[in-house]
């Protein structure tokens, strides 16, 4: 993939142009270092190439606070930093849920919880039955929004279907009103996921799980961050 | 564990395959819009490899292994989880695909209403969603499996084309143009069907079946025999829809004599009323919506004691109609 125009010491800056969704500045950070990871060390994307069908795939399922989602996408060029100052105008590309059909690099729009991981769903089989077998689909969902029971649905197809070209990352800040018992992860290898925690800001690690090799099904890694 | 009683119900005359298909006995291919779209749908999967069909349990018992086994790649059946049956549905889509999904209305639309509006429509994808049961084709499974709120809560939505047959035939023609579209496309596969098929239909434009002038009124899919029983003999322009998202305005207008419509249609009485409305914005007229009522039942019973319960069948719909025309 082509480096970014801006370099990981730069995103408090481009994090700073942005104003007006202050109450989700810590989901903001929270995700931030997962996403430029993916972006900056393991998904092939090119913004001169945000159509190529053998292109990975990055969806958003958490779509509050997506301010560090798209202070990544500008330092990778798929945003401006003119884009980021119109954050939340009214005719700015920038809501504080991402639109896909206004945000270039978005593969989906989200903002209402428990969409995401179905979404990845039907794009890893979609990429299956067109004979891609390259293209990774990562989507990142939240460990509250894992109480969305469609998410249930979700893992427990995808790991009966064992596609291993899907992974979620749970960005663990413990916003989960009743919690996990056993943990998030069991959670997935129940279903027959391979699974990794990691420090969700510890860029190592999480470039080190997001490698981790699945060939039996898919892959979840659950990234513990700051308490919410 | 200790043995089950035997508390056995009353033999049933033939077999039932499977408790989710519970549902409604298939008839012919000829003659069934269900069965015909279950013999069509592993063709139309043959032919177009963009196709994928999405399924949620049910329907699987009654598609052919044999028909479909060419195209098993591109059927998917998530189980008895419908969130992630439109979930899944809007992915493909994102991924090139173009899905066919099916259900019993109520857990196509309903149930998942929210995937289907975000998952499909906000994200601005295309998909066929293809709905059986009709409005209460399986009386006796109560409010629960009864559909006839589809099209009114589908019309919250924007950029939805909404499909009724009312014939096996027509049912094969308008799955196969929406599977042929990229855009959102809702088929409503009903049980009760016309004698025959009308083709003149099928471009999305209204056909003029009786000519009249002393009003209109549009019969949409099933409703067509029955409006032509009750009107006969009076003198009413009959018009017969097939689709009605987008309303063929225009049609209406063309044939319009005396404003005064009456809209029959197999779902929520009134439905498209606001349709017609506009469709005659700048001329006064009176507009009636006859279909099923608002008020829950809670009855069971036959398909034609439904009919009659909502004023469907040709009596009633006879009583309705000379009524609002003050024959």
């Amino acid at each position: 993939m082509p480096p970014s125009t801006a370099a990981y010491d730069d995103l408090p800056r481009l994090l700073r142009l942005m104003a007006g969704d202050e109450k989700h500045a810590p989901i903001a950070t929270s995700t931030i270092d997962v996403i430029w990871v993916l972006f900056n060390r393991v998904l092939d994307i090119d913004p001169a190439r945000p159509d190529d069908p053998e292109r990975d795939r990055f969806l958003l399922s958490k779509g509050h606070g997506p301010a560090g989602y798209y202070s990544v996408l500008a330092a990778r060029g798929f945003l401006t930093e003119d884009d980021l100052r119109r954050f939340g105008l009214f005719d700015s590309r920038l809501g504080h849920h991402p639109d896909r059909n206004l945000v270039p690099g978005a593969e989906i729009s989200s903002g209402s919880l428990g969409h995401g991981l179905g979404l990845a769903v039907g794009t890893a089989l979609g990429l299956r039955m067109n004979g891609r077998s390259r293209p990774r689909v990562v989507v990142l969902v939240g460990d509250g929004e894992l109480d969305e029971g469609s998410n249930a649905e979700a893992i427990e197809f995808a790991g009966r279907e064992a596609l291993t070209n899907l992974t979620c990352v749970v960005v663990d800040n413990a916003s989960s009103t009743h919690g996990w018992p056993g943990g998030i992860a069991a959670r997935f290898a129940i279903a027959g996921w391979a699974t990794a925690e990691v420090d969700g800001h510890d860029r190592r690690a999480l470039e080190d799980a997001f490698s981790l090799d699945h060939c039996d099904g898919p892959l979840a890694v659950v990234a513990r961050v700051e308490d919410r | 564990m200790s043995a089950a009683p035997d508390l056995a119900l009353a033999e049933e005359a033939e077999p039932r395959s499977r408790p989710e298909e519970d549902d409604e006995r298939l008839g012919s291919p000829e003659l069934d819009q269900r069965s015909r779209f279950y013999s069509v749908v592993p063709r139309l999967l043959a032919e177009d490899r963009r196709l994928a069909l999405v399924l949620a349990d049910i329907g699987v018992a009654y598609l052919d292994e044999e028909a479909l086994a060419p195209v098993e790649d591109r059927v998917v059946n998530v189980g008895i989880r419908e969130q992630l049956m439109i979930g899944v549905a809007g992915g493909l889509a994102l991924a090139g695909m173009r899905p066919i999904v099916h259900t019993f209305a109520p857990f196509l639309l309903e149930r998942p209403f929210e995937f289907v509006k975000l998952d499909l429509g906000h994200q601005d994808v295309g998909a066929v969603l293809v709905s059986a049961g009709g409005s209460y084709a399986w009386p006796t499974g109560g409010e629960t499996h009864f559909g006839h709120r589809d099209v009114a809560v589908l019309d919250t939505l924007d950029g939805w084309d909404v499909h009724v047959p009312g014939h096996a035939a027509e049912a094969e023609a308008l799955v196969r143009t929406a599977a042929e579209g990229d855009g959102r496309a809702y088929v409503r596969l009903d049980l009760t069907s016309n004698r025959r098929s009308h083709e003149r239909a099928l471009r999305g434009r209204m056909e003029a079946v009786r000519h009249g002038t002393h009003g209109t009124v549009v019969a949409v899919g099933p409703m067509l025999d029955r409006v032509l029983a009750a009107t006969e003999g009076l003198d009413l322009t009959i018009l017969y829809a097939t689709t009605v998202r987008p309303f063929d305005a225009a049609g209406l207008r063309q044939t319009l004599g005396r404003p005064d419509v009456a809209i029959v249609e197999p779902y929520l009485a009134g439905t498209s009323v606001a349709r017609v409305a506009e469709a005659l914005d700048d001329t006064p007229h009176r507009v009636r919506g006859l279909g099923v009522r608002r008020e829950e039942l809670r009855r069971y019973g036959t398909v034609e004691e439904h009919d009659a319960a909502n004023g469907l069948d040709p009596a009633g719909l006879a009583a309705s109609l000379r009524g609002f025309f003050s024959f």
